[in-house]
This record gives C-alpha cells, sequence and structure tokens, in this order.
C-alpha cells in the first residue's frame, strides 16, 4: 500500500490582521475553522451547497464563500471577516447604512451580506443598483426581499464605506 | 421603491416612531448569539441517520460499526426512544388522536428523510462518518404521495394504528348555502384547484445544545424553537417529567416563519442523548435535511367549487371541498383544519358558505404553521373563485372586489361564523393599490407590452392577516381539548442603579421586539427608549413565559406588547407611589419625566432620579412604616375571548385582522412562458403602527416569500416520495436579481379591540401568491383565456396553459338562469 494521505495539517492564517497558527484536519471547512476553531461566529452557515452566502469572507480581499474552501486551503492567506468591519468598535458608514435602512430584520444573512457589500464598494464605489444587485446575487435573504438592502448599500456608496 | 403614507402616523411619547433598532448594532458585527454558537466542554456532535425509503419496514438496525469509530460517543434508536418515552401528545380527535409519533422512527420509516438513528461524536464529521456506517435493513413497502389518493380503499396506509390516511374531516357550513343557490343567477363550477407545497426556508436550520443536570433531572435547552410553550407541553408528556425540568433558552434567532415550532421530536432526541452519554449535545439540522423533514406548509387541493352570483355581480356563497395534505405526521396538524375559518369569507361580504374540510396523511414530509399558516390556502381559494368569476361572467375584478368587500361602515363586522373583524377600509387601500401601479394606463401598457410581443396582465391579491388566536378554535376539531384563549408575559422592572429592564416570554425572529417593547415602555415610563434594556430572547428561567409564550401567529403587538403595556403601567404606578411616599404628597401629584419622578409643578429639588426609586426597595429600605412598591412588575396579558360554540362551529377564533391589498403587472413572453414582474404595490393596514419602519419590512419581506412561492418555490416530490427539491440548488428562492421594483403603502386603522390599536401583522396572506396568479390569468385572456388552478405557477406551467388554454378552461362552467 501507498503512503497514508494526510489527515492532519498545520496552518497559519491572517483574520482581520491577527496571525493564527492552527492544526487543523485537512477535511474542516474554512467556515468551521473560523467558527469552532477561532471562536468567530459571526461567520455563518445557511446551506450545505454555497448556493446562501451567509458564510461569505474575504480571502486576500476577494469575497468568497468559506464553505466552499478547506481551512488548509486558506494557509498563508490574509481572512477578513464581519468582526472585523468595525475594529475600533465603531460601526463603519456600511454597517450604519444596514441600521438605518432597515435592512436586516434577523440578521443571519447579514454578516456575508455586508462581506459581499464592502467587496463591492471596494472594488466600485459607485455601482449602479443593477451592479449592486449582481453584487449580492450569492447572498440569500429571506427576511426582507432585499429591497432595504440595497438601497442600504445606495446609502454608504453615497457616503464612503 | 416609492412609499405612500395614507394617512398621519398616531404618535405617542415614542409610539409610531421608526427609531432605530437596538438589535442592530450587535447583528451587523457578527455579535448576535444564534443556537449554533454556543459551544460547551466535550459536547457531543450529533448527527441524524435518515430514511433513503418514503415507506419501508425498519427490518434491522445495527450500530455496532459506528460505535467502533473512534470519536464516537454513542448512538440512540428508536427502540430505546420507544421504551424511555411516550407518544407524543396528538391535538386530533380521532381517528388522528391515535397515530403514535417518537423522537424517532419506531418499527417504520413513512417519509424520506425521516430521523431514524442519532449518532454523537467528539466532531461534526465524525458524527456523520458513524453515521454511514451505521446499518439498516429496511422492507420497503407501496407509498401514497398524492393526496388525492390517500383516502382510496387500495391506498397504502401509513399509520395503522389511525385505521387509514385520514386525520380529520368535518363539515363546515353557515348562512342557508342551498337558498343563496336558488337565488343566484349564475352559478360558477370550478372542478379543481390546487394550493402547493412549499415553506419559507428561513436561513438559519433548526438546531440545539442541550445540557442534562443528573442531580436535579433537568434539561437546559439553547435553541431556536420559536414557540416554547408549545414545545415544553409537547415535550414534558413525551420525557415523563414536569415541564419545570425543561430550561428553554432562546437568544437571536435567524427567521423562523412558523417554521421552527414542531422541532420537539428533534429536542426529545437530543435530550435523552444527553442524559445517555452524560455530556452536552449539539445539533444543527442540514439544509438538506430541513427541506425533507422540517414544517412543509399545507398542501390543499379544492374540488367541487361551486359560487352563487347575482347578475349584477354580488356574491351569495360558496361551497367546495378541500383535501388537505399533511404529509406524514400530526406534529401540529390538524389545527390546520380549524386555522382557515378564521378567514372563511376572506374579505367578502358573502353570508353563506360550505366546506366539506378532509385531512389526508400521505409519505411525505410533515407539514406545520408556514407564514400564513392554513388562512393563506383559504384566502387564495377566495381570491381565485373571485377572479375566475370575474372572468368568467365579464365582470370588472376591480369593480367585483369593490361590490363585495366588507366595508368600512361595516366594522367591526361579524362574519358568518362569527369572528369579528375588527377594523379596516378594503376598498380605500385597493384605491392606493392601483393608484401606485398607475391602473388607468394600464390598458395603454398592455398594447404597448403587445407591440412587443408581450402578454401583460395585472392582478390584484386582497388578504388578511388574523392575528391573536383564541386557541379554544382547537376545540372545534377535538371538544375533548383544554385549550383556549391566548397570553403573554412581560416583567419591567428598575434596579438598583435606575436600569429599566424588560423581560419577555416571546422568541423574536427579527420582528424588532426589543425595540418596539422599548418604545412602548419608554412612553408610559416617561424616558428615552436607549435607557430601556429589552432582554434577548426567551428563558423558562426568568419566570417570564406561559403556556402560550412565543412568536408565531401575527400577535406580537397585541399579546407581547399589551403584556409590557401592562407591566409598564403597574411599573410607573410603583414609581409614583414610592415618590410619593418619600415626598409624603399625593400619589396623583407625581409624575414621571425625563428619568425622574418629580412633583407636578414642584420646585426643581422635589424630584427623584429613577436610581433613587430602583435602590430603595432593593438596598435602602429601612424606615419605612410600610413595605415599599417592589419596583418589579409581572403582567401577563390575556385577549378577551370566549371558548366556540362547538355545535355551530362559531365564534371569535382571532382577535384581529390586519389587512393586505397587493396588486401587481406582469408581462409573459408567450413563446416560453418565461415572465417577469414589471410593476408591484402592497398597501397594508395593521391598525396602529408602533414602528413604521419595521412594520413595513415585514410587509416586504411577505410579498418576497409570496413571490417566491408563486414563481419558484416548491417541494416537488417523485411518485416514490423523494424530494425532487432538498436543497437551494433545486429550490429556489428569490435572489436580489429577482425582486420586482416595489411601492408600499399604508392605511392605519386602529383595533378597538387592543391595548394599542395595533394588530399583529407579519404573516402577510399570501398576498403576492394571489396577485400573480390573477395577473397571468388577465394577461393570457389574450392567448386563449386559459384559467390558473394552482398557486404556484412556474414558467413552464404559464407556456402549458398558453399551448393548452382548453385544458384549465374545462375545469370551470357557468350556469346562468
Amino acid at each position: 500500500m501507498g503512503q497514508q494521505p494526510t489527515t492532519e495539517r498545520t496552518i497559519s492564517v491572517s483574520v482581520n490582521g491577527e496571525t493564527y497558527e492552527r492544526d487543523v484536519p485537512t477535511a474542516r471547512l474554512l467556515v468551521h475553522f473560523l467558527r469552532d476553531d477561532l471562536d468567530l461566529t459571526g461567520t455563518h452557515i445557511g446551506c450545505d451547497t454555497g448556493n446562501c452566502g451567509a458564510c461569505t469572507v474575504h480571502v486576500d480581499g476577494a469575497a468568497v464563500k468559506s464553505c466552499m474552501l478547506l481551512a488548509v486551503q486558506a494557509d498563508g492567506r490574509k481572512v477578513a471577516t464581519v468582526e472585523g468591519l468595525a475594529g475600533d468598535g465603531e460601526l463603519t458608514p456600511l454597517q450604519q447604512a444596514f441600521s438605518h435602512a432597515h435592512a436586516l430584520q434577523c440578521g443571519y444573512c447579514t454578516p456575508g451580506m455586508l462581506m459581499s457589500a464592502k467587496a463591492l464598494l471596494d472594488r466600485n464605489p459607485s455601482p449602479t443598483e443593477e451592479e449592486i444587485r449582481i453584487a449580492i446575487q450569492g447572498n440569500i435573504c429571506r427576511c426582507t426581499g432585499y429591497w432595504n438592502i440595497v438601497e442600504a448599500i445606495q446609502d454608504a456608496a453615497g457616503g464612503g464605506t | 421603491m416609492t412609499a405612500v403614507e395614507q394617512e398621519t402616523t398616531l404618535r405617542k411619547g415614542h409610539i409610531g416612531v421608526s427609531v432605530p433598532r437596538k438589535e442592530d448594532s450587535r447583528l451587523v458585527q457578527g455579535q448576535g448569539v444564534f443556537f449554533d454558537d454556543i459551544k460547551r466542554h466535550n459536547m457531543g456532535y450529533v448527527h441524524f441517520v435518515r430514511s433513503p425509503y418514503a415507506h419501508a419496514k425498519i427490518v434491522s438496525i445495527d450500530v455496532t460499526a459506528a460505535l467502533e469509530l473512534p470519536g464516537v460517543y454513542g448512538t440512540l434508536t428508536g427502540d430505546e426512544v420507544a421504551l424511555q418515552t411516550d407518544p407524543f401528545f396528538q391535538i386530533a380527535a380521532p381517528p388522528g388522536a391515535h397515530v403514535k409519533d417518537y423522537a424517532l422512527a419506531v418499527g417504520k420509516v413513512r417519509y424520506v428523510g425521516e430521523a431514524v438513528v442519532a449518532v454523537a461524536a467528539e466532531t461534526r464529521e465524525r458524527a456523520r462518518d458513524a453515521a454511514e456506517l451505521v446499518e439498516i435493513d429496511y422492507e420497503p413497502l407501496p407509498v401514497v404521495v398524492d393526496a388525492r389518493r390517500a383516502l382510496d380503499p387500495d391506498a397504502p396506509v401509513l399509520h395503522e394504528d389511525a385505521g387509514g390516511n385520514m386525520s380529520y374531516t368535518g363539515v363546515w357550513e353557515w348562512g342557508d348555502v342551498d337558498q343563496a343557490f336558488a337565488d343566484a343567477d349564475h352559478v360558477v363550477r370550478i372542478g379543481e384547484l390546487h394550493f402547493d407545497r412549499f415553506n419559507s426556508t428561513p436561513l438559519e436550520t433548526d438546531g440545539a445544545l442541550v445540557e442534562y443536570n443528573r442531580g436535579t433531572g433537568q434539561w437546559t435547552i439553547y435553541t431556536n424553537n420559536q414557540f416554547p410553550g408549545f414545545a415544553a407541553i409537547m415535550m414534558g408528556p413525551a420525557l415523563r417529567c414536569g415541564i419545570d425540568k425543561l430550561r428553554l433558552v432562546t437568544q437571536d434567532i435567524g427567521g423562523g416563519f412558523g417554521n421552527k415550532i414542531t422541532s420537539h421530536p428533534q429536542l426529545v432526541a437530543l435530550c435523552l442523548l444527553a442524559r445517555k452519554l452524560k455530556r452536552p449535545v449539539q445539533w444543527t439540522e442540514w439544509r438538506t435535511d430541513f427541506h425533507q423533514s422540517m414544517s412543509h406548509g399545507n398542501e390543499r387541493w379544492f374540488h367541487d367549487v361551486e359560487v352563487a352570483v347575482k347578475a349584477d355581480g354580488t356574491l351569495l356563497g360558496f361551497r367546495a371541498k378541500a383535501i388537505d395534505d399533511a404529509g406524514a405526521w400530526l406534529r401540529y396538524e390538524p389545527l390546520g383544519g380549524v386555522i382557515w375559518s378564521q378567514v372563511a369569507p376572506g374579505v367578502y361580504r358573502w353570508r353563506n358558505i360550505k366546506l366539506e374540510f378532509t385531512q389526508v396523511l400521505t409519505n411525505k414530509g410533515p407539514v406545520s404553521p408556514n407564514r400564513g399558516y392554513s388562512r393563506m390556502q383559504h384566502l387564495w381559494l377566495t381570491e381565485r373563485i373571485v377572479d375566475i368569476v370575474a372572468s368568467e361572467l365579464e365582470l370588472d375584478p376591480v369593480e367585483i372586489r369593490k361590490r363585495n368587500y366588507v366595508r368600512a361602515e361595516d366594522m367591526p363586522y361579524e362574519t358568518p361564523n362569527g369572528c369579528v373583524y375588527d377594523s379596516g377600509d378594503y376598498a380605500k387601500a385597493l384605491d392606493i393599490v392601483l393608484d401606485l401601479i398607475g391602473y388607468d394606463t394600464i390598458e395603454e401598457r398592455r398594447k404597448e407590452a403587445a407591440a412587443r410581443g408581450k402578454l401583460l396582465g395585472f392582478g390584484i391579491g386582497s388578504t388578511l392577516d388574523s392575528g391573536t388566536n383564541n386557541f379554544g378554535q382547537s376545540q372545534l376539531l377535538n371538544p375533548d381539548l383544554q385549550f383556549s384563549g391566548n397570553n403573554e408575559v412581560a416583567t419591567v422592572k428598575l434596579d438598583i442603579f435606575g436600569e429599566i429592564v424588560v423581560t419577555l416570554g416571546t422568541t423574536p425572529q427579527g420582528q424588532g421586539h426589543e425595540t418596539t417593547a422599548a418604545q412602548v415602555v419608554a412612553s408610559i415610563i416617561g424616558c428615552d427608549p436607549d435607557l430601556v434594556t429589552v432582554r434577548v430572547g426567551h428563558d423558562s428561567y426568568w419566570n417570564s413565559h406561559a403556556g402560550f409564550s412565543g412568536t408565531y401567529a401575527s400577535q406580537f403587538a397585541v399579546t407581547g406588547l399589551g403584556a409590557v403595556k401592562g407591566a409598564a403601567e403597574e411599573l410607573a404606578r410603583q414609581m409614583r407611589q414610592l415618590a410619593s411616599m418619600v415626598f409624603q404628597c399625593p400619589e396623583e401629584a407625581i409624575e414621571l419625566a425625563d428619568g425622574f419622578a418629580r412633583i407636578k409643578d414642584g420646585p426643581p429639588e422635589a424630584a427623584l432620579p429613577f436610581m433613587a426609586l430602583g435602590a430603595i426597595p432593593n438596598a435602602n429600605n429601612a424606615g419605612f412604616p410600610v413595605d415599599p412598591p417592589q419596583m418589579n412588575a409581572r403582567y401577563v396579558y390575556r385577549p378577551p375571548f370566549e371558548v366556540p360554540d362547538k355545535e355551530r362551529k362559531f365564534g371569535k377564533l382571532t382577535l384581529t385582522y390586519a389587512m393586505q391589498i397587493h396588486g401587481c403587472v406582469l408581462e409573459i413572453d408567450p413563446e416560453t412562458g418565461y415572465y417577469e414582474l414589471v410593476d408591484y404595490a402592497a398597501v397594508d393596514d395593521c391598525g396602529t403602527r408602533i414602528n413604521p419602519k419595521i412594520v413595513e419590512g415585514q410587509v416586504m419581506g411577505a410579498t418576497a416569500h409570496g413571490i417566491g412561492a408563486a414563481i419558484w418555490e416548491t417541494f416537488a416530490y417523485d411518485e416514490e416520495g423523494n424530494l425532487l427539491t432538498p436543497n437551494f440548488y433545486d429550490y429556489h428562492v428569490p435572489h436580489a436579481l429577482d425582486m420586482p421594483p416595489l411601492k408600499t403603502g399604508a392605511v392605519e386603522s386602529p383595533s378597538p379591540f387592543t391595548p394599542l390599536g395595533a394588530k399583529g401583522m407579519g404573516e402577510g396572506g399570501g398576498g403576492a401568491i394571489h396577485c400573480v396568479g390573477a395577473a397571468i390569468q388577465d394577461a393570457l385572456r389574450a392567448a386563449g383565456g386559459a384559467v390558473v388552478t394552482d398557486s404556484h405557477n412556474p414558467y413552464h406551467r404559464v407556456w402549458e396553459l398558453i399551448r393548452h388554454p382548453e385544458r384549465s378552461r374545462a375545469t370551470v362552467e357557468v350556469t346562468t338562469r
């Protein structure tokens, strides 16, 4: 028989500016690494198929669904989660706009929605409504019907993120 | 987006103001605490092994290999459950009463996805691996998927104990139906209508963390169950314990929509595992498991629908037969068999109604409450009737509605079955919708669309959101039940440093209870809402709950805020009383304002800060000749209900009737059946709005759910009982790009029956389902005149309606005298 497959690996990941070195099972998803190993429970899980976007985080600045990556694939990369948005305790204009426009109800999709919106505004500070809807089409919200979310992102774009 | 405010918002203190939500700060920072965020040392992760068959005998179960896998803590099987628990209490009278329902399948499985074995292990991954090592031998049995076949003599029987597949049947008749048909100028017959199966698919699935205290025999259950009052009533007898042994705790909940009411079987399985394994256990439902097994909305067939109509379009009455498909278990059913009658006449004044209602069991996921529970199906029937009658008799769909709507001057209006519509002006709301849509230009737009090769249609959905249940209606199904009325509890206290703290029994899932409760308390106590702390969620340890506590059935603005108002008024009275004791003046001389209790028009120093008032009874109470008031007020709100008349099936089944009128314009591509909503308006009247922005948010959410159900969302089964849409790939919920432009409007008709003039709202009555179907039928007038007979109209179904209009047309017939 050949070599046994590796079932555990040590990874080093920067999350919200802090570097974490951890031994992880190779089968562990990035989202479970964030939630269970680092206790960053702001990133949520809403499906098993990569459809819902509740687990959206940034990896090297790009919005990705953290249930579609293994933790080992984040080795050596920079991850940003919702917990890192208001680093100094002051809500960002995007977070404030979500509250102001009533763009959240249960709040379960909100972290992923914020991370998708931030990725959009980082690359396109003045998006059209259509561009906003395209940017968040991978994030499911079951409470709002999206109207207020689109409005919040428009408002934030007007005032900077 | 356009929003129209037709009437001045009623303002009193902080009521009627869209203050920002207290919940938002934590939620936008990822600091909410959902059940899956809670961890315990050495906890086991639970995975359920589920049935791949829709109907099969369980021949044998072997968990040996699973238990041998390192890191596996243990398993639980149906045999153990049957020994250690009693079957769940059944709401049904016989024959449904004989169904034996346990936390895991015992002896037989009855739908694909039914939980058969639970496995607990040190990680989620290991629990799932171990589940695959559980060996179960099944002997497949014939299945029944189509409710219309469930009562055939040769249909396979799900529950032998019940002697067949019928769970409930009853005839509901009011007025003089035969006379109405004798008086009619036209009788319109509709052969069959079908309300489809779907649910609200909250983004967070079900789950819990359960700990067992061996010393006291008490379980602590951190969960997202949205009706702890009901869960405790179901779980206590099953677990053979008093409900004080069940401490249910909720915090943030990721959407509920009724779908999280019936997780009691899973919670019992977790309780047994926590006790057996002597460690906390945690279970988070997989998305596929949710779709297969949790709270499908009631699928319903209507047969032999007959409508009595006068020549001028006056609707006299209707009769029909309903077959309700409960799926495999009666977890909250057969309550759907009475809940529909809260809105028996819909929004119309017909006085003669007969419905023969039969509920059957099939080899599909069990149904349970889903946003608009059971009323939505019936309101869809009434709206389909009105549009089919209008189109067959060439009446204007706006005119026939206005002619037959319950009128503002008739309010409060007693329906033929004794329900009382408290307030509202439906015709006025319809006018606002027509205005928002630009109805006067619809024919021009139809022509313009036709020039582009598109079929344009306009549709109306007039619907009700009945709220604050009288649970006495359950006795119309089962006269032996001992449930009636309703209640909710709030505690408001003033603490040592002047903190105002509110504790509720409710389980909000996004409805903003912390915010609206603070608005009410602040208005009564005389302070800013920011100074009021409202605890998150429900905890049995707070002793601030009662048997009906939870968040369901459009009632918080009445029951929850009614309790908050009662408790806050009592606290305010105690504060004035204590200040009067200190100042030795009459109680009436004291006023509460700006954080002080002070003597009205008195000197500035005659003012006690809330902090001083809070400290006196708690920490500074020497020298008082009598006990100072406690500064801790608990209030139970109880709506004024009687037990309904069981013989006549007559009485007040709910306290309030919020109203929604929806209207939409859509364009169909006749070549493909593809259609798009190009204009949409929703007008809501829920009485006094405590926080208009929160109300509008729920109107939007209900609209999105209705649009999803009308076009994309369906729990479709194949003939063998396999769910074809078990995840968000195959079950398409609306995405941001799917939503039409939306205009909203509001009318405020305060309820004369409720503490704040507010009505429960949020479920929304399926207005979007009604108006999308109506608009499709309107558009197809120019393409063969097909009749819309299903609540779910995906593009391929519309294409079939265009290709074969004769098929649906053949189901409708008109007799004219």
